[in-house]
Formats: structure tokens, sequence, C-alpha cells
């Protein structure tokens, strides 16, 4: 029979200490960080970059991830797309009594294979379990910490008009694949989430490019969302052509039945950037050769800069434009 | 991997708007106004706005969005008796999500919900029988709403209730039909409108033949559309050319979806189960046979007859949603548009709905 988590296992006594060994300590390995109550980790920048994200996606398991690789690509984007190197992870874990031991397992590996993958340790982390009803299977909580070097600092100040913006690849597969998954919608794609860890990229890109002022990670809201945010913080208007953003066909196929837009469903392993139109190309070249943005594009560009008000407006293939705002309204809870 | 084009590239998306904006310009010299049309579908308003069509014409053809958001048109009443009926814990109540946040007298579904009433988001009617078979000691109650291209699915699902002998397992009919609230608009003479844009989806089951009417009774063009931007310019372009030959006519443009005489086997599970009902439209009062109830027959699944709901008549508001539905005003001329009224605070209906006027204005034509 499955063995399942009962309170026990969070009471902080012999359960618990099992589990962390048979569980956790399994796939994270032991850390030479982990002798003392808190994890040290040895500063190699003057400046640290620090971010949290709870992960509370359902269902657990998704074409392309689960929750457990997710609470990994999420975190390490979040800091590799500020500019700084991804180095250590805390992991925290609610967990819903009676949640199977077996699955459990499997989500962990799956984290451990994602760490490994953008090259960060799991350094630190907290279990609790709790009532039976009190949670829903599991939630889990990441906090990413990294360092930024010298040379890859932001700078948003630096927009000006006629910086292009690019996707790094097709938008809203995270966001269908998540509802193809919950069966509820019997909506059958064989669209996979687009979840992936893009440090290595990222860093890639500012060791050998100039030019990028400012990225970001389209995750909830979707890209509409995350541009509109971006302009209204650098006070610039972007304008974006409706032909040129990548949309999977499936995507755009479910997005039609459901009454959704792709530029508003999340993405788990995109990057959208302004750049430097001169290095537009070279940037591109880059992003080509890795799989997970080979399909990187220009989308946009920067009509407008030192406005009071930032904004984004689209370009649609009929000719006229329409201005975008935030995702509003759309009931698509628990994606990430 | 496809950009979103829609179907045609943009350059013949062009061409067809130019073609267009060339007719409109005719009309206006040989009539001294622009073309005024409906389309009456939500999904077309939706698509007129999201395309940037609307806006591109708005000196050229005046679109007018009709009553054919079933949501809109759901009277305030049915979801108050829903909130009504969910205070009971011994009940669970269905519906479609777009109705969850529409404002009833005083509270919408989902601040039932909130407050820990059961009430549910399916997005099949049949997923309620799923529902209903897993909770057999609970009463389970979907709220049916929809214009003919639900209401056939409505039909299947009694039809699987009946199947299943379930007797836990009632629909509260709201549903809404085409023909008699176009009659109503054409003869209540409040807005004047050259041509009519047709629903593609509910033609799909009632067929072309259903809108002779329109030609034959009230000497009104029609063309039944498609929702990609290339097919709505294109029904826009023939009924411009109708009404510049003078010459009245309902054309199917929707062909590869669309027969003349519809569904046949949609069409007879409707008349099997449903009769005719003198329906209430939120913001239009009560239309003559507008709706479809359950037969006498199949009482036992009709929530309407099942449960004793009391009501008392809808608080009013300073939202313009029924004029809106009628096609009399836009909705920047609403005072709360955008104020008062968001899709995230909706005082109407139209805010809510992913078919609603205001929530298509809202979302693709808002400058602010």
């Amino acid at each position: 029979m499955d063995q399942r988590i009962s309170l026990a296992h969070g009471e902080g006594g012999e359960l618990t200490h099992q589990l962390i060994k048979d569980v956790f300590l399994q796939a994270f390995g032991h850390q030479h960080h982990t002798q003392l109550d808190a994890a040290m980790i040895e500063c190699k920048s003057k400046q640290l970059a620090i971010t949290t994200d709870s992960y509370v996606v359902k269902p657990l398991f998704f074409p392309g991830g689960d929750i457990g690789k997710l609470a990994i690509t999420g975190t390490v984007n979040d800091l590799a797309v500020s500019g700084a190197t991804p180095q250590a992870i805390t992991a925290g874990f609610i967990i819903e009594e009676g949640f199977s031991i077996k699955q459990l397992k499997t989500i962990v590996e799956s984290m451990a294979k994602e760490a490994k993958n953008a090259s960060v340790s799991i350094v630190a982390g907290d279990t609790k379990v709790v009532e039976k009803g009190s949670v829903d299977g599991l939630f889990i909580n990441t906090t990413g910490i990294g360092f930024v070097k010298e040379k890859h600092q932001l700078h948003p100040e630096r927009i000006q008009v006629g910086d292009s913006v690019i996707i790094s690849g097709t938008v809203g597969d995270h966001g269908i694949a998540i509802l193809s998954a919950r069966e509820e919608l019997g909506l059958l794609t064989n669209v996979q989430s687009d979840c992936a860890s893009l440090n290595h990229i990222i860093q890639e890109l500012m060791e050998e490019v100039d030019g990028i002022r400012v990225m970001r990670d389209p995750t909830r809201g979707g890209l509409a969302t995350t541009l509109v945010e971006l302009c209204e913080e650098n006070h610039c208007t972007i304008e974006l052509d409706e032909c040129s953003i990548p949309v999977r066909q499936e995507v755009e196929g479910a997005c039609d039945i459901l009454g959704f837009d792709p530029l508003y469903l999340a993405n788990e392993g995109k990057l959208v950037m302004i750049v430097d139109t001169n290095q537009k190309e070279m940037i591109l070249e880059k992003l080509h050769n890795y799989d997970v943005t080979k399909d990187a594009t220009v989308i946009g560009q920067i009509i407008e800069c030192q406005k009071e008000v930032g904004k984004v407006v689209l370009k649609t293939p009929i000719g006229s434009t329409r201005r975008l705002f935030r995702l509003s309204g759309l009931l698509l809870p628990r994606i990430c | 991997m496809e950009h979103l084009t829609h179907l045609a590239d943009p350059q013949t998306i062009r061409q067809s708007l130019k073609a267009v904006i060339q007719l409109a310009e005719q009309y206006k010299k040989e009539n001294g106004r622009i073309p005024v049309l409906m389309e009456v579908c939500g999904s077309h308003t939706m698509a007129f706005a999201k395309s940037g069509i609307k806006t591109i014409l708005k000196d050229h053809v005046q679109l007018i969005a009709g009553p054919g958001c079933p949501v809109c048109v759901t009277d305030q009443k049915s979801i108050d008796a829903m909130i009504e009926l969910s205070k009971d814990k011994n009940r669970i109540l269905c519906t479609f999500g777009d109705m969850m946040r529409v404002p009833g007298s005083r509270f919408s579904l989902m601040d039932a919900k909130t407050e820990g009433k059961d009430i549910r988001v399916v997005y099949s009617p049949l997923d309620s029988i799923k529902i209903a078979q897993e909770n057999p000691h609970k009463e389970v109650i979907f709220l049916g709403i929809g214009f003919e291209t639900t209401i056939p699915v409505l039909a299947v699902t009694v039809q699987e209730a009946e199947k299943q002998a379930l007797t836990n397992y009632s629909i509260w009919m709201s549903t809404k039909l085409v023909e008699p609230v176009l009659r109503e608009l054409l003869n209540s003479k409040e807005i004047n409108i050259d041509g009519f844009l047709l629903p593609g989806h509910v033609s799909v089951v009632t067929g072309k033949n259903n809108y002779n009417f329109l030609a034959e009774d009230f000497l009104i063009s029609g063309v039944i559309s498609g929702f990609e931007p290339i097919e709505l310019l294109r029904g826009i372009y023939k009924l411009l050319h109708l009404l510049l030959n003078n010459k009245i006519d309902i054309i199917n443009d929707y062909t590869y979806m669309v027969k003349n005489e519809g569904n046949r086997v949609a069409k007879k599970l409707m008349e099997h189960y449903f009769d005719y009902h003198d329906e209430a439209w939120r913001g239009i009062g009560v239309i003559p046979k507008s709706s479809l109830i359950l037969k006498e027959s199949y009482a036992q699944f009709d929530a309407q007859k099942k449960f004793h709901v009391s009501l008392s008549e809808p608080r009013k508001t300073k939202c313009r949603c029924g004029e809106i539905i009628r096609g009399m005003i836009t909705p920047e001329e609403c005072v709360l548009f955008n104020k008062g009224c968001t899709p995230l605070r909706p005082i109407g209906p139209c805010m809510v709905s992913t078919e609603g006027t205001c929530a298509a204005h809202y979302h693709y034509m808002r400058e602010e």
C-alpha cells in the first residue's frame, strides 16, 4: 500500500526526521551549509538579489512539469531576469495529511533535478503537515538568493525610442497546458508547459552582449500585464505588432474556444527583454542556439520615452491600434 | 508555430477593410449618413472590439451591439433565486463561470460562494449531472442560461438525468431565443437598424431559414457571419452591397458551419423536452414566447417547480445595461463605465460577461 503523510510527519520528532532523511536529503543531498540552524553562503558580490514565491499549482503534475520543477524554475528565473546569478534556494513544504509519500518523492526528485540543471543548491528547508482539507495536497514556497556581478547590472534608465522588444518564444503555453491538465474543460491538447530555468542562457547573454536594458519573465498575467507594468515603471510606451507575437496553433485554438487571450496567459519559461535595437540580431542569434529560446523574435519597439504614464499599445493585423491593460477579471486561479 | 494572424494574412484583411470603407462612403454619399448595422451576437461584439475593426470603422459604419450575450440578458431574479436556493446546506448549485460575478439584486453568486455556499462552476451542463451522481444525498441545481447554442446541450443534460433516473437533479431554466428579441427590438422602433450581422453559433442550430422573418416582415437584410476579422469584414461588405443595390435578403456567409434548416437533431431534442415560455429579459422586460422551459412531463427536472423561492423586486442602480443591450447607448455614455463599474467590481452584467458590450469596450477600446 502506498505510504501516506500523517500529522506525525510534521511533529518535529522521529517521523519528521525519517521523512527528511528518506525523502528530502535523499534527493537534495547533504549540504555543507547545513551544519548550523541556518545555511551559510559566502558572499561573492556587493549586491545580493533575493526573491520568494509560493507554488499552489493545480494539478500538481502537468504536461511539461510538476509543482517541484516549477518551484525551482520560477524562483531561478526571477533572480536571473534581475541580472543575478542564482546561488541558493530554500524550500518550505506545506503538506496535506494523507498525501502520498511516493508522489512527494517524485516531486522532490523533480526539484533536485531542476536545481542541478540550473546549478543552484537547495540549502535549507522546512516541512509542515496540516489536517486533511486544510491545503489541497501540497504547497511549496521557495526563496532564492543570487549575486549580481557589476557587469550584469541592468539599466532600464537607458531605454530609448527605437529599442526593440524581444520575446524568447511562443506565449501562453503554460496556461493552456495547465487548463488541459485539469481535464474539467474536456480540452485535449498536446501543449506542454514551457516551464524551464533560463539562468544559463541569460548569463551567457549578459556576458557576451551589451545593450540589454531590462528583462522580465512574463508569468501570471502574461506578456501583456508584464509589459504594462514594465512600461509604467519606466515611463515609456511600447508598440507591439500582434502579427509578430509567436503563439502555438493549439494555444490559439484553445483560446478561441475558451475565450482567453494568449497575451494574458501565464508563461513559465519565457523571457521578454528590451534591448538596444543595434544589438537585436546578435541577441536573437544567441537565443536561437538553445532549444527553449529557439523561437525568439522581435515583437515590438519603444515608441515613446519619459512619458508621465507609460503604456503598451498593440497594432492589430487590420492596422488599427488598441491599448493593452493589466489582466482584469479573468478567472484562472492556481496556475503556478 | 503560428503567429496571431487569424485565417487571413494582414494584407488581405486590409484590402477587405478598404473595400468595406469604399462601399460605406458610397452609402454615405447616397443617404447623407453612415449605415447602421447591428451585430446580434456577443462574440461578434468582442471580435469587433478586439480586432480593432470597430475602432477603424467608426467614421464609416456604425456598429451597434445587440442583445446576444446570454449572461447580460439573464434576469436578476434568476441570480437572486439561485442565491436564495444556495442557503440550504443540502443543495449544490452549478453554473457557468461567467455567471459568478454578475450582480444580483444585492449579491453575486461569487459573494455567496465566498460566504461558504456550495456553488460550483462547470464548463458543461453535463458536468453537473456527474456532481448529482456523486452527491446522491444533495439536491443539485443547474442555472441553465443561454441561447439556441446552449439549449440543445440542456436538452441532452435532461435526457441524461432521465436515463439515469436522477431524483436529486434539476435545472433552473433561464434560456433565451433570438427571433423573439429581434422582433421586439424592431417593433419597439427605439433604434434605426439598416441591417443585421447574424450570429454564427446560434445559426448552426437554428439554420438560415430562421431569419427569413427579418426580410419578410421587417424588410431588413441579414448576413450570418463567422468570427474571424476577415469573415466579419466580408459580412459587413455583403450587407452594404445589399443596401446599395436596394435588395433585401438573408445571406448565409458561414456556410462551412450553417445549413438552411439548421441542426435537425438539436431542434428535435429541444422540441421533445421544452415548451415556449414568456421570459423576463434583463433590461428589456417580459417578451412573449422568448424562452424555452421544461415540458410539464419533465417537471421533476424543473427547479422552478421543484423549489419555492420568494423574491423581492431587484434594487435599482444607475447601471444602463438595459439600454446598452437594446443598442440605444454605447458603454461610454453610462456614468458608471470604467468608474464605478469595472470587470473586477461590476455593477451590470455587460461588464462581466466575456461577450458583454461593456467588457468589450473596457478590454479593447479604452484609452485610459
